[in-house]
């Protein structure tokens, strides 16, 4: 990922989106660990980081944002104090910067009369707002990326498609670089250039979202596309619904981890699991059909 | 007298279910008249036709899910009239509301909290049987596994437990269990909205087979636009408690004549790039207002970005603006 960037991962409950986010800040839940590979960011190396290092890096280079601001919010201290202290709990800002930054930090993210709601606590706050405190404190450091899971799914559409508006703000002019996290195949398209999709733990597709979206190569990709009615919907169309659920993890499908759920699979799906390999400038699929060998007859049959 | 066992399919003119004037107002603390009131709905009318699907949407605390329970009685109404199939529900009590109900069952949200874990799928569906005491023991056994059949359950697994099951299996388990009596209307309170992405098309699926092969009638009620839009036959939309605009599901979506419809359809992100990076979203200011201490007039001017005096002053009447179009504003389609 480049500095700047959008990246979009998409994935159901369990794909795995969550971990691939919690491994980049090294804070994979216990009995969890990363077994094996590399995270770099900025050339270092953050599975092997020593704690002092890492305890810098979280919060300060990467900040991390979640569904549910009211769980990441503590009920008994102000707002204010909190952001306050995440600056604190780092040494980028002294105590006296840090106390400045509050109040331009809770109007860069759009709080009304941010002097007052500095001293309010989170539950004085809307779920709008307290996902916009979080943003704030997830700034407060000036991080290089931000990553957010599932930030606008508890939150109406009214008040997401601001949450959003302020996300492509702050990339567009603090450069952020960001991780989108969400199972809404419409919001990665609103906020994020660059898409990865997930299916059981592992990559099964990415590339630029445009690209993806309209000419996705992976079943899953395609499927999953297909099973959400679209708002612009002209005609009414059965819903492609992908049959079956998602696998056990603890028990993955031999093959590709997509096969039993898969309507174009092949035999060779049942034995090997395909590699994610380049199938279009930039895009990458993991898939031994690849959506452009399936014909349009056999992608009219229904499910 | 012996009642059938099995689906009826409902034959009707004229509406299933009329709602007028109804109003929901829950009492806050305080007591003995001191407290506040939450009027969470607060004087709505509409129609659901015989085998239509209507299509209630707003957001969270716009009293849409309290409209779907005080529709079902599950909750008595302040006030207001509510007919079904022509009789009128508020004034009935006791055995009589019981036998209407055979007529008219709600799907949850939750799959997870509306099955009681101690009670094996067969015991659940056959529940709403016994309570009527409909059948004998083989009759309720061969019905359950029929109607578990018809919602893609396997009829074998009748002696399983809630826990067994997925999220997307124990919602057809709810609607196995409001199938299971012969009712003509659903009502349907975000059945999808905790499920996976890819699940939830199985289950709008087979709500809209269901709905073709029984002639049910379904108000359904969500957030997702999308959703609703896909299912709806016509859509209402409703906030703070008023019911702004209905119309059909294309009239709504390609002439909102409501300024907060406008907002709210803006709002959702289209999955096509393209159209994305064209799409311009107004942005709200401001929270919604509290349901105890309405805005006077229309409830929507404080944040409306076309409000003008007189949308502080007088509240617009939900009025015919179109042919089969409703909507309360006092400049409609000027957004």
């Amino acid at each position: 990922m480049d500095a700047g960037e959008t990246l979009g991962i998409v994935g159901e409950s369990g794909s795995g989106k969550s971990m691939t986010a919690l491994s980049i800040l090294n804070l994979v839940p216990e009995p969890g660990r990363i077994s094996g590979g590399q995270i770099l960011f900025k050339n270092r190396d953050v599975v092997t980081m020593t704690s002092g290092d890492l305890l810098e890096y979280r919060g300060g280079d990467v900040a991390m944002i979640f569904q549910d601001p009211m769980t990441s919010l503590n009920p008994v201290l102000r707002v204010g104090f909190q952001i306050e202290e995440a600056m604190r709990a780092h040494s980028r800002f002294d105590k006296r910067q840090a106390k400045a930054r509050v109040i331009p930090l809770l109007e860069r993210v759009r709080i009304p009369s941010p002097k007052q709601r500095a001293r309010d606590f989170p539950h004085q706050f809307s779920g709008g707002m307290r996902q916009r405190a979080m943003i704030a404190m997830g700034l407060a450091n000036e991080p290089s990326l931000l990553i957010a899971d599932e930030p606008t799914t508890a939150l109406d559409v009214t008040v997401q498609a601001q949450i959003l508006e302020l996300l492509k703000e702050l990339n567009r002019e603090l450069g952020t670089a960001i991780i989108l996290i969400s199972h809404n195949v419409a919001v990665i398209s609103s906020l994020c250039t660059r898409v990865m999709v997930m299916y059981a733990g592992r990559v099964v597709e990415s590339g630029p979202t445009r690209q993806v979206f309209d000419h996705p190569e992976h079943p899953y990709t395609w499927s999953l596309l297909r099973s959400v009615p679209r708002v612009d919907e002209r005609r009414h169309e059965r819903l492609i619904s992908i049959q079956g659920m998602p696998p056990d993890l603890s028990r993955l499908p031999t093959g590709c981890t997509f096969h039993p759920r898969c309507q174009f699979k092949v035999e060779r799906c049942l034995r090997e699991e395909p590699p994610l390999v380049e199938v279009a400038a930039d895009q990458e699929a993991r898939c031994w059909v690849l959506m452009r060998n399936v014909s349009k007859e056999s992608q009219a049959v229904r499910t | 007298m012996k009642q059938q066992l099995g689906l009826v399919p409902t034959h009707r003119e004229g509406p299933l279910v009329s709602v007028k004037d109804v109003y929901k107002h829950f009492p806050t603390g305080g007591g003995f008249g001191r407290g506040n009131v939450v009027r969470a709905v607060d004087g709505v009318t509409f129609d659901i036709a015989a085998g239509e699907t209507l299509g209630l949407v707003g957001e969270s605390g716009c009293g849409k899910s309290t409209l779907g329970r005080v529709i079902m009685q599950l909750q008595p109404a302040t006030s207001g009239s509510i007919k079904f199939e022509d009789r009128e529900l508020t004034k009935m009590r006791g055995n009589e509301l019981r036998q209407v109900r055979q007529r008219m069952q709600i799907i949850f949200q939750d799959p997870y909290a509306s099955l009681n874990p101690r009670m094996t799928i067969g015991d659940i569906v056959a529940e709403p049987l016994k309570n009527f005491g409909l059948g004998n023991k083989r009759e309720r056994e061969k019905r359950v596994q029929e109607v578990m059949k018809v919602c893609g359950l396997n009829p074998n697994f009748t002696n399983r437990y809630p826990h067994e099951f997925s999220g997307g299996q124990r919602q057809r388990i709810g609607i196995a269990r409001a199938l299971v009596l012969t009712p003509s209307l659903i009502v349907a309170d975000e059945p999808i909205s905790a499920l996976d992405v890819s699940i939830q098309a199985q289950i709008v699926n087979l709500l809209e087979d269901l709905q073709n092969e029984y002639k049910l009638t379904y108000l359904f009620i969500a957030h997702d636009l999308s959703v609703v839009r896909h299912v709806s036959d016509r859509v209402a939309v409703m906030y703070l408690g008023k019911i702004v605009e209905v119309a059909s599901s294309r009239d709504v979506y390609d002439n909102p004549l409501h300024p907060y419809t406008k907002v709210l359809l803006s709002s959702i992100p289209y999955t096509d790039p393209e159209l994305e990076a064209r799409r311009k979203p107004i942005l709200l200011k401001g929270e919604i207002p509290s349901p105890i201490n309405p805005p006077s007039g229309c409830r929507f001017h404080t944040r409306c970005p076309i409000a003008q005096p007189i949308c502080s002053e007088v509240e617009p009447p939900l009025e015919k603006k179109a042919d089969g179009h409703v909507a309360a504003c006092h400049f409609p389609g000027k957004l």
